[in-house]
């Protein structure tokens, strides 16, 4: 099988940009996905949205379509619906697509998986009824839809810009209940100074807050022991905030507490990765061209770290000019260029980082919170497997079976390291995550059964 | 590591090696009263113990196993009672399968021969009774040979229980504690680990896939190599089969936990980096075991797989592992090589080599075993302790 | 509950959910469309039986997983509507059925 110079895994705006440049530089790109348009999870639908609904998402949604467009006239490969469900040491990538598996191979490989929203155990927080911030948004974006008296609940930008959105589609949030502690505030306001070289970011964040305020959206600040109440679905969130207890009504509650790189790829290749203290997340280790610990393998857009649609625009750039030049051209002064406009573009990252840091709540839930939704492991359950004395994830995986449900440990992942963390009183850096194992999305035993045979080193027993 | 004071590295057994046998030597030597300090370079379970198969298997085990296989089994009845942790034990039948007529022959023989030599706990099952037992089993099956009362157990749970007993018994573990260096002085081992030495009159290699080296530093020879045997576990299914089962014909073993998952393995290995502490699956290889166990199981064809895994595993050329006094040196013994099979010897295997350290012999028959079926080479023994 | 913004200009797609029908916008998915339409219990875990709904809508979470044309496990999330398809309620552990 030929091996293409490129293979991106990822359509959003690090994905797309970094195919595009890549063809463009005359690579040969194959750009895998599993959604059946490109954008990803920030320009979602973006080549079909119609134009009315395209402008109320604003400015900064319709900015995708013209990377799309790039994208499309590119002479990038592009494979949509495409589950890519194992990374193998050569970098051979398997994948299904309409029921069957197909390989193709690469001599470098970009992850452009993008982030994830931070899981976010609290109590109730598996009723139906029950969403991530981003699952509103989509549906908005995506479909159009927008509900009548959804609760907003958690801390980040995505949070406020949702609520703007759905202002303007004429479906305001009943209430946003912020959990933003008070020191917060203080901390990031050290960032400041350098937050205003990206001025643009803060005044867009100043005028959405005041659209939300005339809209006479209830916000609630400093709120706290947050519990979704319902009996087979949500029916009300409770909180107190500022010393008073709060009781809303509803029957859709929105959580979000920021978003995390997706590490599923990264920790299957086995790159290495640092907790960042700021994000309160897994970074995989990259090189200032986004090169992982592992050789061929980038990272770029929110898998890299968290930055934002823009530097994932940039730094998907930065790669595909990286893998030109490792081929043999000289891209170092188009290279120096974007690393000079990305530090510009993540000025704010600091700021935004601190001030809506997730809340301790969220990053050790109480004991009775279900921390693994798949397997329904309790955090209570953790921590009594921590002091019997297992060490770390794997061995509570093992013991409990957190992380082995059908998604595969993404959404209780980071919270069970943190509470591992927390109870042995270490750093999640030492703590480490669960081992990731093909396949990367569940995988029916006829795929696996039906794939291609490739030329192995025959291990004789 | 803290640093331990001179009475914390003395003792009067030094175990290599945090798996099952490493803990259940420890254990069983502590209830005989001796003092123990199990050494482990990652942590407990870490490799094939902890995420093995978890078959409790006696059908068709090597003849020579047979013996040490029944002694483990016994103490499996009881492991609660043992251990204080179930280790999710569970009674079940063990059930290979034929798929041809030949099949079933030559499974017809191994019974024979078993009753030969007075084992009677192997059986042939004809179709009908096979399929009372296996009422999803693929229709074209003709038969099987079944061992009924083993059993199955989670390896993590059972490895982690052993750990916790042994300590409770009063055995030190220290994990992430490498052992580097093993060496004889007068009538004392030293083992050098994190940087400290300690000193016991016995030392019991226990270092499964990395047992090889250890044994060379005790003056023996043994051609270990690791082996990575790969698995695949499913989704919750509903509940079908309450046997474990495996194929006469082909590489296979399949079980349906309690909990609904299905566990498939016994094909061909993934890659194993022993000295990294990493295995590199083989999907190529994987999907012949996926294929299998559709073949054997049709009901399997829709079924998803969630993880796959692999684990290390010392190999034995001969497939059996190596039990019992190291070839010259005094004090010495070994318990590593397990070739895939060994959780369930597990409990057995370290009541014998307790019983052997402790009171110099024992009435197990573990001379097929010996190291010294391997060349050996006595000057480079004594080089190598001097 | 949830309302679309705009009425769906290009026709229509009809299916149904637990036999009752359904009619989306093309270019929903399943999980999109049951939302518009109201519904939020889309299967009952494995473990203890407990109801859930979508959670994520982007393909991670896994709680969506429904029934659709007699296949169980489809991410009602990633999968586009198709006239005449036929989607249930994942009730728990996957059934098998013995030949
Ligand atoms: C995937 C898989 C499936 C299997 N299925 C079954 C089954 O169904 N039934 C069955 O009976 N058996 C099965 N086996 C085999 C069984 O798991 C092993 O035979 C058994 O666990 C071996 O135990 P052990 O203690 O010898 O080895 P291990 O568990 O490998 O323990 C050896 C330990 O020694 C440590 N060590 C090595 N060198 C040093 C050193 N220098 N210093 C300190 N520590 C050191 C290692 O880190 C390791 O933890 C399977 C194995 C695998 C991998």
């Amino acid at each position: 099988m030929n091996a293409c110079d490129l293979a991106i895994i990822g359509a959003g705006p690090a994905g797309m940009a970094a195919a595009t440049e890549a063809a463009n530089a005359g690579l040969s790109v194959i750009l895998l996905d599993e959604q059946p348009a490109p954008g990803g999870q920030i320009y979602r639908g973006i080549e079909t949205v119609p134009e009315e609904r395209r402008k109320l998402l604003g400015p900064d949604y319709g900015k995708g379509l013209s990377i799309a467009q790039a994208f499309r006239a590119s002479n990038a490969t592009y494979i949509p619906e495409a589950t890519v469900w194992n990374i193998n040491p050569d970098l051979s990538i398997d994948y299904s697509r309409n029921g069957g598996s197909s390989q193709i191979s690469t001599r470098h490989l970009l992850i452009a998986t993008g982030a994830v929203e931070r899981p976010t155990p609290m109590p109730g927080w598996t009723l139906p009824g029950v969403t991530t911030a981003g699952a509103l948004q989509i549906l908005l974006k995506a479909h159009g839809g927008v509900g009548d008296d959804v609760v907003l609940v958690g801390s980040g930008p995505l949070l406020y810009l949702l609520a703007q959105q759905m202002i303007e589609a004429g479906g305001p949030p009943k209430a946003i209940i912020e959990t933003i502690d008070r020191s917060h505030y203080l901390k990031a306001a050290r960032h400041l100074p350098r937050a205003l070289s990206a001025l643009s970011y803060l005044r867009k964040g100043m005028a959405m807050m005041r659209q939300i305020r005339r809209a006479g959206v209830p916000h609630y600040t400093g709120a706290r022991d947050i519990r979704i109440e319902g009996a087979q679905r949500a029916e009300a969130v409770c909180f107190s905030a500022h010393g008073r207890a709060h009781r809303i009504e509803t029957t859709s509650v929105a959580l979000h507490q920021g978003v995390v790189p997706n590490q599923q790829a990264t920790r299957l290749l086995g790159c290495d990765h640092v907790w960042s203290e700021s994000q309160r997340c897994f970074i995989p280790k990259l090189d200032a061209f986004f090169e992982s610990s592992v050789e061929n393998v980038f990272v770029a857009g929110d898998g890299a770290g968290i930055a934002g649609a823009n530097s994932a625009e940039i730094r998907g750039r930065i790669v595909a000019l990286r893998v030109a030049q490792k081929l043999g051209d000289d891209k170092g002064t188009q290279i120096r260029a974007l690393q000079k406009k990305l530090s510009r573009d993540e000025a704010i990252r600091p700021f935004l980082e601190t001030l809506y840091a997730p809340s301790d709540e969220v990053m050790v839930p109480h004991d009775d919170v279900l921390v693994c939704r798949c397997e329904e492991v309790t955090a209570g359950a953790i921590r009594e497997a921590v002091d019997l004395g297992a060490p770390g994830p794997n061995q509570i995986k093992s013991f409990l079976r957190s992380g082995m449900g059908p998604c595969q440990g993404r959404m209780c992942g980071l919270a069970v390291s943190s509470i591992i963390a927390e109870r042995r009183k270490e750093n999640p850096q030492s703590i480490g995550y669960y081992r990731l194992r093909p396949p990367l999305k569940p995988l029916l035993l006829s795929e696996l059964a039906q794939l291609e045979r490739e030329p192995t080193r025959d291990e004789p027993l | 590591m803290a640093m331990a004071s001179l009475q914390h590295r003395t003792a009067d057994l030094l175990v290599i090696g945090g798996g099952i046998h490493g803990c259940s030597a420890a254990l069983h030597a502590a209830m005989r009263g001796l003092q123990v300090i199990v050494f482990e370079k990652d942590t407990v379970a870490r490799h094939a113990s902890g995420v093995n198969a978890g078959g409790v298997r006696k059908l068709g085990r090597h003849v020579a196993e047979i013996p040490l296989s029944l002694h483990s089994m016994s103490i499996w009845r009881r492991i609660a009672d043992l251990l204080d942790d179930d280790c999710g034990f569970q009674p079940s039948p063990q059930i290979k399968v034929a798929e041809t007529a030949e099949e079933l022959e030559t499974l017809r023989g191994r019974v024979a021969e078993l009753n030969s030599l007075g084992y009677t706990h192997e059986q042939i099952l004809d179709r009908q009774t096979m399929r009372t037992y296996l009422p999803a089993v693929a229709q074209h099956c003709v038969g099987a040979i079944a061992s009924l009362d083993d059993g199955f157990a989670q390896p993590y749970q059972t490895t982690f229980a052993f750990q916790r007993k042994a300590q409770q018994m009063g055995v030190r573990v220290l994990e992430h504690t490498p052992v580097e260096r093993v060496s004889r002085s007068g009538e004392e081992w030293k083992v050098q680990a994190g940087a400290q030495e300690f000193t016991g009159r016995f030392v019991l290699n226990c270092a499964g896939a990395w047992g090889g080296e250890i044994a060379r530093q005790i003056g023996d020879h043994a051609p270990v190599r690791a082996y990575a045997p790969m698995m695949i576990v499913t989704e919750r299914l509903r509940p079908f089969c309450t046997a474990v089962v495996g194929a006469a014909g082909r590489p296979l073993s399949f079980k349906q936990m309690p909990n609904g998952t299905v566990v498939i393995g016994g094909g061909r290995p993934g890659v194993p980096e022993p000295a990294n502490n990493r295995t590199h699956m083989q999907m190529s290889e994987l999907r012949h075991s996926a294929q299998t166990a559709m073949d054997i199981f049709p009901v399997m064809r829709g079924a998803q797989i969630v993880r796959s895994w692999a684990g290390i595993e010392g190999l034995m050329p001969d497939g059996i592992p190596v039990i019992g006094p190291a070839a010259h040196a005094p004090g010495a013994f070994h318990a590593f090589g397990f070739s895939a099979h060994g959780f369930q010897l597990g409990p057995g295997v370290g009541d014998i080599m307790a019983e052997l350290i402790a009171t110099g012999s024992t009435q197990a028959p573990i001379k097929p075993f010996s190291i010294k079926r391997f060349p050996q080479d006595p000057t480079r023994a004594q080089k190598e302790l001097s | 509950m949830f309302k679309r913004i705009n009425a769906p200009k290009n026709g229509k797609v009809s299916f149904t959910f637990e036999g009752r029908s359904i009619d989306a916008a093309p270019g929903d998915t399943v999980a999109s469309a049951l939302m518009l339409a109201g519904e939020t219990h889309f299967r009952d875990t494995p473990v203890s039986q407990s109801q859930r709904g979508p959670f994520c809508l982007m393909g991670v979470c896994f709680e969506c997983l429904v029934e659709i044309d007699g296949v169980p496990n489809r991410q009602a999330c990633m999968v586009a509507v198709r006239e005449g398809m036929s989607v249930r309620r994942q009730k728990g552990a996957i059934g098998v059925e013995i030949e």
